[in-house]
Order: structure tokens, then sequence, then C-alpha cells
């Protein structure tokens, strides 16, 4: 059995999913945090059902061609009911898109979520009458609470065995009218498709351009017929037909709700304080700088307080290793490096790595992120880019990869290529593993901070570049601002394991792999032969010891591996006695843009395609060299 | 398109990015192709609604409006494309801003 979530972004899907799949589709407290779709196998009251979570969606009207994952999965695939999740505090508006959810004829149950927020809001729902209403059952559900989950659950399982469909609510008469004229073109016409007859006409009158396309191709002597009646329609009303179906559901879901709202004086809470105060023209600029800075400093300090102590212990550990088998023997060096690569993830890599995804997530979580998009919105036209672009960015210091497919958020296709392309040029958690290790650690946090900078200064100038070069239209910011929310401790633990697992599963093994390679090839002097031959760009450009050369090239598989390999490659922990400062700053900056690593790479090709892919690495590798030169110079001149 | 031409000239037409803040209005037209007015649709700004705009970002920024409970951005680029007519219209037209600010707190 196969169930789909389906709903209005930030409704609170992925939340319920992750309630039976334990946490494995990312939440966050902001439209679009989802936009792939993820599948489990779980194990509800003693069945075996398939749970499918889907990218929210506002319609199931696409003004695009090509139509999003959520639409195409649920008018093409098959599955034995939708859960429709419903956000309470915006009832009208689910409404609008429960309706049409109906009309796909489909088992179907509706879980009212945020229940919390609606009451807050003053708003008291029926959910009996709202299940009359509709035809389905309707369940009240805290998705963040797990409340109502399992009578959601345990509805679902009883609707989707009887497998009673849903049937559509009726509209306007005229459309309702034109409906069933189209229908009967269409089965005149014998057309054949995966959804109803009832829902085909409604779009083509919608004139949505992917059915449009579906329908005509097939049976083109429709198209003048069908469009008449569209016509016809327009005439009667004085609006474009697409209007006339839109504005009789919204006069629908209008009526739907005042018949099962009740309204109260809403609770006025510290979130309108904060909210006055985080997007005021004034005070909205410094508290942003003031609350990532205040991240910054956190991750620093906490990242500190564990690297030390853990430094020292790793450092006893590979001494008595040494002793017991030197290095220059093949069993000391394949220890060695396999030490190094444990130890490295332990004392390099999770200090910094574990705050930092914490305070990730809070941003993530609290919905300051499209706050951030409001405040930014200006700049980012500087850019030649708008507000949304943020959302993309922000999450590219976590990681490039889920960050890119982000980049799906923005409605235009020039606005996606640019955004993912500099997304990539982001320094993710390993480049800041790199940044906090090498650079804030031995050189202090100031001068990481000015990588940042830096960093973020070039990225403007990039875009502003591939703006000017690139044409197409932008609509321009069109973002809902969720309500603030306090972090809910759970999903926020959760949250950052999750990436975590990723690290500890993927990352490490190939840390630890990597290492015992590097320390093979020592022991066989092969090392020095690839360092040789990277030392025109490694010594004689950057000015850097000839050793980094492998670590460079290990730093393409993840950025983390530098950091550890270029201990395990120096054979010191502190760096800081075998390189100068000057290099330490150079090798950084070098790491933090240097080709995207192979994830990355991976997910672009598949996003932008493989031209601009290539493209982009060969420019990341120029940048580097440049940015490199410029850090060993300028370094060597001021400071 | 969707003009009511009997609201004509009952109360002046504004661009949404230049009403104030706390302000309510009406939207009376959305100008700009078939995609921006079902994508403000969807996300609940239809002509007839009322909106509250809440803030309004310096130097031709976004503007946040409250519209049917939940918050919107637009960026000046859309909101310029979103007609409505001010509450009260012409009464409160001439009143100077700034007080009927204070009056609606
Ligand atoms: N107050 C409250 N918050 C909730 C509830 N359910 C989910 N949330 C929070 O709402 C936010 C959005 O939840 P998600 O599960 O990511 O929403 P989604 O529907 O998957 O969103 P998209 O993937 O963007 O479509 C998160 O911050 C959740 O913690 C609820 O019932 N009440
Ligand atoms: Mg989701």
């Amino acid at each position: 059995m196969k169930f789909v979530l389906a709903g209005q972004p930030n409704s609170g899907k992925s939340t319920i999913f992750n309630s039976v799949a334990g946490y494995r589709s990312a939440t966050a407290n902001f439209p679009g945090s989802s936009v792939s779709f993820t599948i489990t196998r779980a194990l509800i009251l003693g069945r075996e059902v398939e749970v499918v979570d889907l990218p929210g969606i506002y319609s199931l009207t696409s003004s695009r061609e090509a139509a999003g994952e959520a639409e195409s999965y649920l008018l093409d695939e098959d599955y034995d009911l939708i859960i429709d999740v419903m956000d309470a505090s915006r009832l009208g508006r689910s409404l609008e898109l429960t309706l049409q959810l109906l009309e796909l004829e489909r088992p179907m149950i509706v879980a009212l979520n945020m229940m919390d927020e609606a009451v807050r809001s003053g708003i008291e729902v029926d959910a009996e009458d709202l299940a009359q209403e509709l035809g389905v059952p309707v369940v009240p559900t805290v998705g963040r609470r797990g409340s109502g989950l399992r009578d959601l659950f345990r509805g679902a399982l009883r609707q989707a065995h009887c497998g009673e469909a849903s049937r559509s609510l009726e509209l306007d008469r005229k459309v309702e009218e034109a409906v069933g004229r189209v229908r009967e073109l269409l089965a005149e016409s014998e057309f054949e498709n995966t959804v109803p007859p009832r829902f085909v006409a409604e779009k083509l009158i919608e004139r949505d351009p992917h059915f449009e396309r579906d329908v005509y191709s097939a049976r083109p002597e429709l198209e003048a017929q069908v469009l008449g009646v569209a016509e016809g329609l327009q005439e009667f009303h004085g609006w474009s037909s697409d209007q006339v179906v839109s504005g009789s559901r919204h006069a629908v879901a209008h009526r739907i709700e005042e018949k099962v709202v009740t309204m109260h004086p809403p609770q006025v809470g510290w979130r309108e304080w904060a909210d006055r105060l985080l997007l005021h023209p004034l005070t909205g600029g410094p508290l942003m700088v003031l609350i990532l800075g205040a991240l910054f400093w956190f991750v620093f300090r906490v990242g500190q307080r564990l690297e030390v102590p853990l430094l020292a212990l790793t450092d006893r550990l590979a001494l008595a290793l040494a002793t017991q088998f030197p290095p220059d023997t093949f069993v000391g060096a394949i220890a060695g490096g396999a030490l190094t690569g444990i130890a490295g993830g332990v004392a390099l890599v999770l200090p910094y790595l574990v705050p930092f995804l914490l305070g990730l997530a809070v941003l993530e979580d609290t919905g300051y992120l499209p706050r951030m998009a409001y405040i930014l919105d200006n700049f980012m036209h500087r850019i030649g880019l708008h507000g949304k672009s943020v959302l993309p960015l922000i999450l590219g210091y976590g990681c490039s990869v889920p960050a890119i497919m982000s980049a799906r958020i923005l409605e235009s296709r020039r606005d996606r290529r640019i955004t993912a392309v500099l997304a990539s040029f982001i320094p993710c958690s390993a480049r800041t593993i790199v940044i906090f290790g090498l650079v804030a650690a031995y050189m202090g946090p100031v001068w990481a901070l000015f990588i940042y900078l830096f960093n973020l200064i070039l990225v403007v100038i990039l875009g502003n570049v591939l703006a000017r070069t690139m044409k197409g239209a932008s609509p321009g910011l069109i973002l809902e601002i969720p309500e603030l929310r306090l972090p809910h401790p759970k999903t926020m633990v959760a949250k950052t394991w999750m990436t975590l697992k990723e690290f500890i599963i993927i990352a490490w093994p190939l840390l630890v792999a990597s290492s015992v390679v590097l320390g093979f090839l020592e022991w066989a002097h092969a090392a020095n032969s690839v360092n040789g031959l990277l030392s025109p760009l490694t010594v004689t450009i950057l000015g850097l010891p000839a050793a980094v050369g492998m670590t460079l090239i290990f730093g393409i598989l993840r950025k983390e591996l530098t950091l550890v390999m270029l201990v395990q490659a120096l054979g010191t922990t502190q760096l800081n006695t075998v390189m100068t400062d000057g290099q330490l700053l150079t090798f950084t900056l070098f790491v933090v843009f240097y080709v995207p690593c192979v994830a990355t790479i991976a997910v672009m090709g598949r996003e932008l395609g493989w031209k601009d892919t290539a493209w982009v690495t060969t420019f990341s590798l120029l940048v580097a060299v440049v940015v490199g030169i410029a850090g060993r110079f300028a370094y060597a001149l001021f400071a | 398109m969707g003009y009511d031409p009997i609201l004509e000239g009952v109360s002046p037409m504004m661009a949404l990015d230049t009403v104030d803040v706390k302000r309510r209005a009406r939207v009376i037209l959305i100008d700009g192709g078939h995609r921006v007015r079902a994508h403000l649709n969807t996300l609940g700004i239809h002509i007839g609604d009322w909106l509250t705009v809440v803030e309004r970002a310096p130097f031709r920024g976004p503007v946040l409006v409250e519209v049917n409970g939940s918050r919107l951005a637009l960026g000046r680029g859309i909101a310029s494309k979103i007609k409505v007519e001010i509450e009260g219209s012409i009464e409160s037209l001439s009143t100077p801003p700034r007080e009927a600010e204070a009056e609606q707190r």
C-alpha cells in the first residue's frame, strides 16, 4: 500500500512523514524546504506501507510546461491514498488546493495540521463540519508534537482499505457547464489519460500548458473546439477563463471556510514584537549582522573548546603508535594513515561541524531565512537576482548539494542557473572546517571572518557578471513569510544527526581510506611523484610545501579531506610549526575556491547540465589560482 | 481585464508599493501577464481581497503584506503591478498619513 503526502508548502508534510520514517526528509520553516520527493517503507499499525513525501505545491495548475515533481507524481503515479496536509491557520488558501486534489478522484484523507498555530491566530475549525463539506475524513493534527498522527494513520489505512474515491465539489454553474461540454468532447474523441476526464477538462479550460500539450498533440482537432468553450465562458464573465475557474474555486473555498471557522481574537505574543524588530527598516539589517556574527562566534568558541583537548589526545595516540610501528615500515605507514583518518574525523572535523550544523538548524527552524530574503532583496537586486536566491545561498553554507537543488524554488530558469552556480562557490560546512581548523585556529577568528567576507565579495561580483551576461525575465520576489517559531530541540537534534550521519557513513570511511592510501603512497615513495607533478602550481605559484599536492587531489572527493590529509602529509597536527601563516591563508583560500567536490559536480551536472558544470569547474580552478596568488602576496606585503 | 468600471472615480487607484505602512487596501486590479496573476492567486491574493501593508523596506526594497492570514514579501516590481484602493478612500488620503497611522494603533 502506498500513501502520498501532498499539500501546500510549509504545511508540515515532511514533519508528518518523519514521524513514521524517522528523520529522513529535511524539514525547515520556510516554503520549499523539500524540492524532491522522499519514499520510505514504514510499519503503520502493523501494516507495511510505503509513504511518499512530496514537495509542497500551491496549486495543481502549473504555469510551466514541464509539470513539477509533485504534480507529475500526483497525476501519473500509482498510489492508494492521498494524505492532504492542510495548514489550519491558512485554511482558505489550503482549501483551494484541497479542492483540486479532490478532483483527482482517489481515496483521500485530510490532515488538518498546525492546529496549535490556528488556535493562536484565533481560528477555530470544526473538523467534522469540514469533513462533511469535503466528503473525506478530516483529522486535526499538530505534526510537530505528534498529536493526532495515530488517528490520522488509522483513518488513512481505513480509507485506503475501503478504497472510496474522493468526489469533486461543484463549482460555479457556468464553469460546470463548460467542463461538462469539454468532457463530452474528450469522450467523443476517445481521449484517454491517467487522470479523471473532469480534471483534464478543467485544466484545458484553465489553459494549463502541460495539459494542452498532452491533449492537443494527440487530438489536434480538439483545440479549436475547447478554446471555443473557454471563450464562451470568458464572454459570459468578462474575465479570462483561467480566472473564472480559479475565481470560482476561490469562492467555493471561501464559502466552506466561512462555514467551518469561528473566529476569536488572536493572541498577540512575542512573535509580533520580534518580527517588528527583525523586519524594521532601521533595526532589521543590524540585527541580521548581529545574528550571523553570533553564529560565527558560537561555532568558533565551541569548536576551540573541543578541538584542543581532542587533538592532544589523538597526538598521544599517534605517538604511541609511531613508537610501536615506525612510519617507514609498511604496517606503520598503513596504520598511521588509518589513525590519522579516524582521529582527523574526531578531532578536526566534528568539533566545528557539530556547532555549525546546530546553528544552521536554528536559522532554518525559527523561520529566519525567509526574513533574510526579505531584508536582502534590495541587495540581491544589485546583483541582478532577487531575495529568494538568498535561501539557496544560505543553505550553501551547510552543503552545496541541497543548496544547488533548492535553487529549484526560483521561478525563472535564469535565476535558477545563476543561483546554483553561486551556491557552489559558497564555503560549505566542509570548507568551513578547513577555514576554522587552519585559519581561525592558528591565525585568529578575524582572519577567518576575512575569508568569509572576501568570498562573499567575490560571489557578489561573479553574480553581477553572470546576471549581466544571462538574459531572461525574472518575476522578482514573491515569498511567503511563515510565522516565527521557537526551535524545537528534538527536531534540531534529529536534523543535525541526519547530516552528521552522512558524514560518519560516507565521509569518514572515505577519510580513513584516503589516509591509508596516502600512507601507502608515501611508503612506496609514489606520493612524491604526484606532488612533483603538481609542484609548479603548489610550490612555484602558490608558495606552499610540495606535500600539499596530494591533499588537493583527495580534496576533490570531499573538501574536509584536505585538512585531515594535510596533517597526514606533513606528519604533524601542529600545522603552524611547518607552515607559515601566509601559507595557511593561501592554502585555505585555494581550498575554498578550487573545484567543487564530486558530489557537487554530480548534482550540478544533473541540475544545470554538463556544459555549465564543466565551465564552472574550470572557472573555479582559475579563480582559486588567482585568489591564492593574491592571498600569498597580499599577506607578504601587508602582514 | 477584470476591472470594474463602477469603481472608477469612486476612489483613487494606487499601486501597492506606494501604500503606507499599516494601511488597509483592497486589490482592484493585477497588471502583468496571466502567470503573475495566477501565481498571486495561488498565494492568496485575489482581486477584491483586503490586505494590510505590514512593512516597507527602505530604498525601494520589498513590501510585506498581510492577506487572508498569511504574510507575503513582494518585491517592488510585483507590488507596483498590484493596484489597490485605500480603505476609507478620499478622506483618509487628505489626512496626513502620520496621524492616520497613530489612530490605527
Ligand atoms: N506549530 C507547528 N509547527 C509545525 C507543525 N507541523 C510542522 N511544523 C513546523 O513547520 C515547519 C514546516 O514543516 P515541514 O514539515 O518542513 O513542511 P513541509 O510541508 O514539508 O514543507 P515543504 O517541504 O516546504 O513543502 C517546520 O519548522 C516544522 O517544525 C504543527 O503542527 N504546528
Ligand atoms: Mg517538506
